[in-house]
């Protein structure tokens, strides 16, 4: 192609924008580390970017203890709910893509529309049955409501993953007499690492980062997480702690945030998963 | 096919082998049966109760209805749904392919470039709300750090401005969201036959021309894709109003969801509270329909 002139001007002024950029998406995350650091002083008398005079992990402290029991909620909530829906996710796609039958066509278009959801139109009901079933108010509970609410999109990654298999390999497989579950385990099984990582990453940040079934579904001792950070952050009784609000977002953020950072290859194809075609 | 089927109908393990499949399936053809469809009709039919802190299956036609159309806070909301999904939707586009446009001229240090551009993503709302309360708190944030660097005039109170908070609303879910769309405009700009690039600029048509004439036009579908996935986090939007304004001033700052939650769960107007929600689906199929139908129109013309 054209030959690279490193130092035209057009050049310089693409690399300029994506620096302006990199920093402008950046900030907030400076920001927010540099505040939980900064004590109240510091807070009040310089600003968002200025440097503190003393470093202290006092918000951090704080905000532990404000929030600390709430992580483990959602460690509870989510590790379960994101096993469970993906092993259920791989089964249903596995069927849906190898051993189809009359119907399982529609089945997978009801369930795909299950991605677009607005959970809103959901919650009554599911909040009545949960009721129903002891389990209001409990992280049992909203394991139950992220398996359900996620085996649309957790199906939708394994049953397209499995269509690009050939086909042949399970009829040959049948042929030889392997049955439902020799096939799944010997032969797919191993060859969808790729996809199961895809799938468990989604899956964790939808869970982790959820606020709406949280919400409503959990209050007290169950809440997760986000429920914690923004019941502290939106309370108005006493001084705004800006410190301690900081240090929870940054602890409510880190598991996610480290996902990204370890796996973010597996985390973008998740992400454009559902809108590139499969 | 037919030898297979023969086969396996011998003895009664292999008729089990045979319903397997069904056995397996019908867990979650319940779940989705009855969790996802049982429950919008369920929805459906609490719409049209008097149902308040209580459901109660007293039927009144379209009162509930009526009385949210009636309701000057559903209008607030549904005003700012526009106002805050079409400046997202818009800005964000627009960010996501000036990004995804820069980064395709071989740039050194891409994926450094690119993880920095979409680790928003992986945050949840709830944090990205409370981030940015701070940023743009008026007097510590923003307003502040703008009069210490020098600019002394400087106001920036959005945040409690009736009139502008939804702008708020829509710097952090842009901020969030932008470079997802960079992502996928990206993923569809390495597609792109490079031969078309090198003829037309053989042709003497310059690079910005190229892109706005050739390239971009081919990635349709891409753009599709990107708005309906925006439109989709716009009409959801929810958690970011709770932790960023919690609908405030007043509700100035309410979405449908917000107004959906607020109605059902706390102010005990559980039939109002299913309206607005049967509305909103209504708002997502309107979106959904026409794209599933260019699409699968598209995809027999292939």
């Amino acid at each position: 192609m054209t030959s690279h002139r490193w130092f035209s001007p057009s050049r310089l002024a693409i690399h300029a924008t994506l620096l302006l950029a990199c920093a402008l998406y950046l900030i907030p995350l400076i920001v927010m580390l540099l505040t939980s650091f900064k004590s109240p002083e510091d807070i009040r008398t310089g600003n968002l970017l200025s440097w503190p005079h003393v470093i202290t992990g006092s918000g951090w402290l704080t905000a532990w203890d404000a929030v600390g029991g709430y992580f483990w909620n959602s460690v509870k909530i989510t590790l379960p709910a994101v096993l469970i829906s993906t092993l259920l996710g791989a089964l249903n796609g596995y069927v849906l893509s190898m051993w189809r039958f009359r119907g399982s066509q529609l089945f997978f278009g009801l369930l795909l529309f299950g991605c677009f959801l607005p959970f809103q139109t959901v919650l009554l009901p599911a909040s009545f049955t949960l009721g129903k079933l002891g389990l209001a108010s409990t992280t049992t509970g909203l394991v139950l409501i992220h398996v359900v609410y996620g085996l649309a999109f957790t199906t939708l990654f394994f049953r397209n993953y499995y269509c690009s298999v050939p086909h042949a390999l399970v009829q040959a497989a049948r042929l030889d007499g392997a049955g439902f579950f020799t096939i799944f385990g010997r032969i797919l099984l191993p060859m969808s690492v790729p996809i199961i990582m895809v799938c468990l990453i989604w899956q964790f940040t939808q869970i982790w980062n959820d606020f709406l079934f949280g919400v409503v579904f959990a209050s007290g001792d169950a809440q997760p997480i986000t429920v914690a950070l923004n019941n502290l952050v939106n309370t108005s009784t006493g001084v705004k702690q800006y410190n301690v609000d900081m240090a929870a977002a940054m602890i409510a953020g880190l598991p996610t945030l480290l996902v990204y950072v370890v796996a973010g290859k597996y985390f973008l194809r998740g992400l454009t998963a559902g809108a590139v075609k499969g | 096919m037919t030898t297979v089927a023969t086969r396996l109908r011998r003895s009664p393990l292999d008729a089990l082998q045979r319903w397997l499949p069904k056995l397996v399936l019908a867990p979650s053809m319940l779940i989705i049966l009855v969790g996802f469809y049982g429950y919008i009709l369920w929805t459906l039919v609490l719409s049209f109760t008097n149902s308040s802190f209580m459901p109660s299956y007293k039927w009144v036609g379209l009162t509930q209805y009526m009385k949210l159309l009636e309701n000057d806070r559903w209008w607030v909301a549904s005003k700012n749904l526009l106002v805050f999904g079409g400046l997202f939707i818009g800005i964000s586009l627009l960010i996501g392919v000036l990004l995804a446009v820069l980064l395709d001229q071989r740039i050194r240090r891409e994926g450094f470039i690119r993880t920095v551009y979409l680790y928003p993503m992986a945050l949840s709302m709830i944090v990205t709300g409370t981030a940015w309360k701070w940023l743009l708190n008026p007097g510590l944030g923003l307003d502040k750090l703008l009069r210490d660097w020098g600019w002394e005039g400087f106001r920036f109170d959005w945040l409690v401005d009736p009139e502008r908070v939804v702008y708020c609303l829509v710097i952090a879910a842009v901020w969030q969201s932008s470079g997802f769309v960079m992502a996928l405009f990206l993923a569809g700009l390495r597609g792109v036959d490079p031969s078309i690039i090198r003829a037309a600029q053989v042709d003497g048509a310059s690079l910005p021309r190229i892109y706005l004439r050739i390239v971009l036009p081919s990635l349709r579908p891409v753009f599709f894709s990107a708005l309906m996935i925006l439109a989709h986090i716009a009409i959801k939007s929810f958690d970011l109003v709770a932790a960023m304004t919690a609908g405030g001033p007043g509700y100035a700052s309410d979405l449908p969801a917000m107004f959906m939650y607020a109605f059902t769960f706390s102010r005990g107007q559980m039939g109002m509270g299913s309206a607005s929600a049967i509305l909103m689906l209504g708002a997502i199929l309107a979106i959904l329909v026409p794209y599933l139908y260019s699409e699968l129109r598209s995809k027999r013309h292939d």
